[in-house]
Parts: C-alpha cells; sequence; structure tokens
C-alpha cells in the first residue's frame, strides 16, 4: 500500500529468506533489517552495538557476502536470501568458523562475536584475504571492545587454512 | 527515523519523476549514508526513492577504451573489477581505502558521489550548520575542527568531502553521467562536486553539487588512462584501518625515458570537494621525478591553504604525504591498501 499522510503509515508487502525460512511480511518502511530481526523474528543473535555502520555487531550474510543490518531498510531486501548467527550451524554441528573461535578463544565479553562470526564467513565467501594482513585489514569492519583481535585472526586464519588444505587435497 | 512516503522507481524515469515532484524526496540505494543520516535525523525525506532494483549494475569497456560504471555498482564489485584493476588501478585502491568490507558491499558508485560531510557539527542537528540548516552559522569555525577543510572553505562552512572514491575519480578526470528532467548530460568531476562558495550559487554550503531538480547519476565513466603502473592512492588517518582521511592523496604520473609527461593529483579530507589544482600539475611536466620538484609542487598546490587552528597540522602533513605519494608513483610501488607501513 501507499503512504498514508493521515495516519502516517505504510506497510510493504516483502519477501525475506532467512537461514532457509520463507517470511512473507508486511514492513513499515523505516524498519531496519536488524530491528526487524530482533524484534518480529526474535532473531537476537544479531547485535545492537552503535547502530550506525561503525561496528560491525550488525553483520549478517545476505547472498553469501556481509553487511552491516542496522544500515539496511528491511523493504529494500525484499527477495533476499539471509544468514544471520542462528542459521550457520547445521543442527548441533556448528560451523567450521565458530568452532574455530571457540578453539582460539577469539571473544571475551561475546557482544561483537555474532557479527565477527558473520564477518569472517562473508571473508572466506568474498575471498580477497590471502595473507594475516589481509585478514586484519578485511576484519576491520568489525570492532572488538575488549581487544581479541589477536585470537580472531588466528581463528580465521584457521579457517582460512582448513579451506586452502582441503583444496590441495583434491 | 521521520516517517516517509517509500516507492521503488520501476524506472531511471520514475525516479526522475518523484524527484522532480517533491524537492524533498531521496534517492535510496546502498543506504549507507542515507539510513545513517536519517536515524540522526539530519535527513528527514518526505519520500525515499528507492532506486535498487534499475539496472545500472553493470562495468562495461567502452569503444574508446574508457570504462561506464553504473552507479548501483557496489564499491566492493568496482575494486575487484578485472577491468577496473588493469584500467585504472588507482580507483580500485582508492575504493579499498575507505570504510569497511561490509560498507564496500552496500554502497554504491553513485551513492558514494552523493555521501556527505562527516563534520561531527552537521551531524548533530542541535549544533548551527550553514550545510545542514543554512543561516543558522558554523560550529566548525571557532571550535573543534581537526578533521576540517585547509583548502577552498569559505567564511560559512569549513567541512571536507568524505569519499576515497572521489579523489581517485578526480585524479583520473572521470566523467559523471546523470538524468533528469531535461534528458541526460555528462558533468566533468571536477564540475560535480562544488566548493562552499563559487561564482555561480555564491556561499552556499548547502549544495554538495552541481545536480539540478530531479536529477540522478546513472553512472561513471573513466577514460583510458596510462597510470596502469605509476600510480598511488596514500591514505593518512587516525587509525590504520575504517577511519576517514585525514589527508589522503590520489596521483599518477606518464613517464617517458625517465621524464614525467603527464602528472595528476587530487587530494582527499583537505576540502570540500576533491582538491586538484592543474597548473601545479603543469610544473611536473618534463622534469625528472626528485624529491626537490615534488617538493615545490607539494609548496605550490599548498600555497593558499590555511590551518583553522586544530588542523593546522594537515598543511604540514599534506605537504609529506604529497611527496611521498608522488614518490611512491614515481618508482611503482603504489602503496598496498592491506599494508600498514608506508614505503
Amino acid at each position: 500500500m501507499s503512504y498514508d499522510p493521515d495516519t502516517q503509515s505504510q506497510l510493504c508487502p516483502t519477501t525475506l529468506h532467512i537461514n532457509g525460512v520463507r517470511h512473507d511480511l508486511e514492513i513499515e518502511p523505516w524498519t531496519t533489517l536488524l530491528d526487524l530481526l530482533r524484534g518480529p523474528l526474535a532473531l537476537t543473535g544479531t547485535k545492537k552495538g552503535c547502530d550506525h555502520g561503525q561496528c560491525g555487531a550488525c553483520t549478517v550474510l545476505i547472498d553469501g557476502m556481509r553487511y552491516n543490518s542496522c544500515l539496511l531498510l528491511a523493504v529494500s531486501q525484499d527477495g533476499a536470501e539471509i544468514t544471520t548467527i542462528e542459521g550457520l550451524s547445521t543442527g548441533d554441528q556448528l560451523h567450521p568458523m565458530q568452532e574455530a573461535f571457540i578453539e582460539h578463544d577469539a571473544f571475551q565479553c561475546g557482544y561483537c562475536t555474532p557479527g565477527q562470526i558473520c564477518s569472517a564467513v562473508g571473508l572466506l565467501n568474498e575471498g580477497h584475504a590471502h595473507s594475516r594482513e589481509d585478514v586484519r585489514e578485511l576484519m576491520s569492519g568489525n570492532i572488538c571492545r575488549c581487544g581479541a583481535y589477536v585470537n580472531i585472526a588466528d581463528a580465521v586464519e584457521d579457517v582460512m587454512g582448513q579451506q586452502t588444505h582441503a583444496v590441495a587435497a583434491q | 527515523m521521520n516517517r516517509f512516503s517509500y516507492v521503488k522507481a520501476t524506472s531511471v524515469d520514475h525516479a526522475v519523476d518523484v524527484l522532480t515532484a517533491d524537492p524533498a524526496a531521496k534517492v535510496l540505494a546502498g543506504g549507507t549514508n542515507l539510513v545513517d543520516l536519517m536515524k540522526y535525523d539530519v535527513e528527514r525525506p518526505t519520500t525515499v526513492v528507492d532506486i535498487k532494483r534499475l539496472p545500472l549494475g553493470d562495468i562495461e569497456a567502452l569503444d574508446d577504451g574508457a570504462l561506464r560504471i553504473g552507479a548501483l555498482v557496489s564499491n566492493a564489485d568496482a575494486a575487484y573489477d578485472r577491468q577496473v584493476e588493469e584500467n585504472c588501478p588507482l580507483l580500485a585502491s582508492a575504493i579499498l581505502a575507505g570504510a569497511s568490507p561490509q560498507l564496500r558491499n552496500a554502497a554504491t558508485t553513485g551513492g558514494n558521489l552523493m555521501q556527505r560531510t562527516r563534520c561531527y557539527y552537521f551531524y548533530d542537528p542541535s549544533a548551527p550548520c550553514n550545510k545542514r540548516d543554512p543561516g543558522t552559522g558554523c560550529g566548525a569555525i571557532g571550535g573543534v575542527n581537526r578533521i576540517h577543510a585547509i583548502l577552498g572553505a569559505s567564511a560559512s562552512c569549513i567541512a571536507t568531502h568524505p569519499s576515497d572514491m572521489c579523489v581517485g575519480l578526480a585524479a583520473l578526470d572521470a566523467v559523471v553521467e546523470v538524468s533528469g528532467p531535461q534528458g541526460k548530460r555528462d558533468i566533468a568531476f571536477e564540475d560535480f562536486h562544488r566548493l562552499p562558495k563559487d561564482d555561480e550559487r555564491g556561499d552556499r554550503p548547502d549544495l554538495d553539487n552541481t545536480l539540478q531538480l530531479g536529477e540522478i547519476v546513472t553512472g561513471v565513466r573513466v577514460p583510458r588512462q596510462a597510470f596502469g603502473q605509476n600510480y598511488t592512492y596514500l591514505k593518512l588517518r587516525d587509525r590504520l584501518s575504517y577511519a576517514f582521511a585525514l589527508v589522503s592523496v590520489a596521483a599518477g604520473l606518464t613517464l617517458e625515458n625517465g621524464v614525467i609527461t603527464s602528472a595528476s593529483v587530487a587530494l582527499g579530507g583537505v576540502a570540500h570537494k576533491p582538491w586538484r589544482d592543474k597548473r601545479a600539475e603543469d610544473m611536473l611536466k618534463g622534469q625528472t621525478p626528485s624529491r626537490e620538484i615534488f617538493t615545490a609542487f607539494a609548496e605550490r598546490i599548498l600555497s593558499p591553504a590555511v590551518g583553522q587552528g586544530d588542523n593546522d597540522f594537515k598543511i604540514s602533513l599534506a605537504r609529506r604525504a604529497i611527496v611521498r605519494a608522488l614518490a611512491q608513483a614515481a618508482s611503482g610501488t603504489p602503496q598496498r591498501q592491506s599494508q600498514k607501513s608506508y614505503a
């Protein structure tokens, strides 16, 4: 429907595929993807940090690439395939990046961790990191107030290495 | 965020019609700047025109060797595109110097041109700002102005343009393609953004660029370039990644038998638009690269520079960054954006 100035409302039919589940929604256009996920959809794994695209806590994957969900209007993502931290594991089987974060103790308070892990999975999908320098630069959109950066970079490098070995073994 | 009417544009003409009918309408593409400014109540559009589905997402080589980058090509797709890397690596490097991977995935080519200043006073609706609310004054003049302009400022605004990509495009003499109620036109990159004060419109810091009512950016053309080897994008900032430039330098040189035959240098973080001085560039032609000639060039391009207090350091920082960038360009050792030491 179009905007009604009397009620100051507009509901936009929007279809989102989130963690493999189709959601047919009616959304007010000023709703960010982050607020939609955490509010009506109760997917609270995605965190609200700065809410201005500066910290990366809200990072999700859309068609495999990483985005700050706080800066996306949900209506603009009509038809998108979205993966949040809740969608990375398969049942009790954690994603290799989740395993690596545990293995390398890559967090302290944990608030930035869902965004860090989604960002790291996006980094691998995007395929532009080839060294530790690259990992550090291409993870710079995710701030960790506790300063776990060294272990985060170790975890990402570990999974990058596993992938390289997997390719080499084929 | 204010309430607004949301419209999905079905064609460029549709978007132009909506923008022409409602001067308070805003275009939504990647949203990385607009949505942020709406959350701060700095932008309060009555209508948001979502153009994300328009067919402006391609990079194509034109017959004359130029590359056309569609307005909706993401910053990441432009930076990692093989044709961009080969034809204008300076542009790829400038894009990768800006923002974060998440933001580069969302932000678009057109949106990058349209992004607004990061002046703290502009971002704070309780502060005076001639750019946000004309006539209210400038909080930055005499205020906290570490990040502000040293070149081309006016008595009413000392804001800087925040883009890295645009500094690269300025050095490459790009052309901006726009569509509007009167049809299509090209705007030379140097004429796209404006200084806060110019002869045509006077002291109007509320106008960032020369777009007319209803006009929309549809793409950018980058001419075939010779800066395949001798270029760099050197960006200096308060931390090593993911911060706006205090000073940045896009430099491209053409060398024949060790002699400079053409030079292009654009500065970021220092003015209301990417800063070039073509007459200063001419003094590099016919010269052999040397620290002396690069220093003389830096002195020349910075001769009109004026500090505002907190940002006085930018003048000497810019001088040294220009010399370093020209040395990197001359030696064919461009700054890699993931490398945090400066060669």
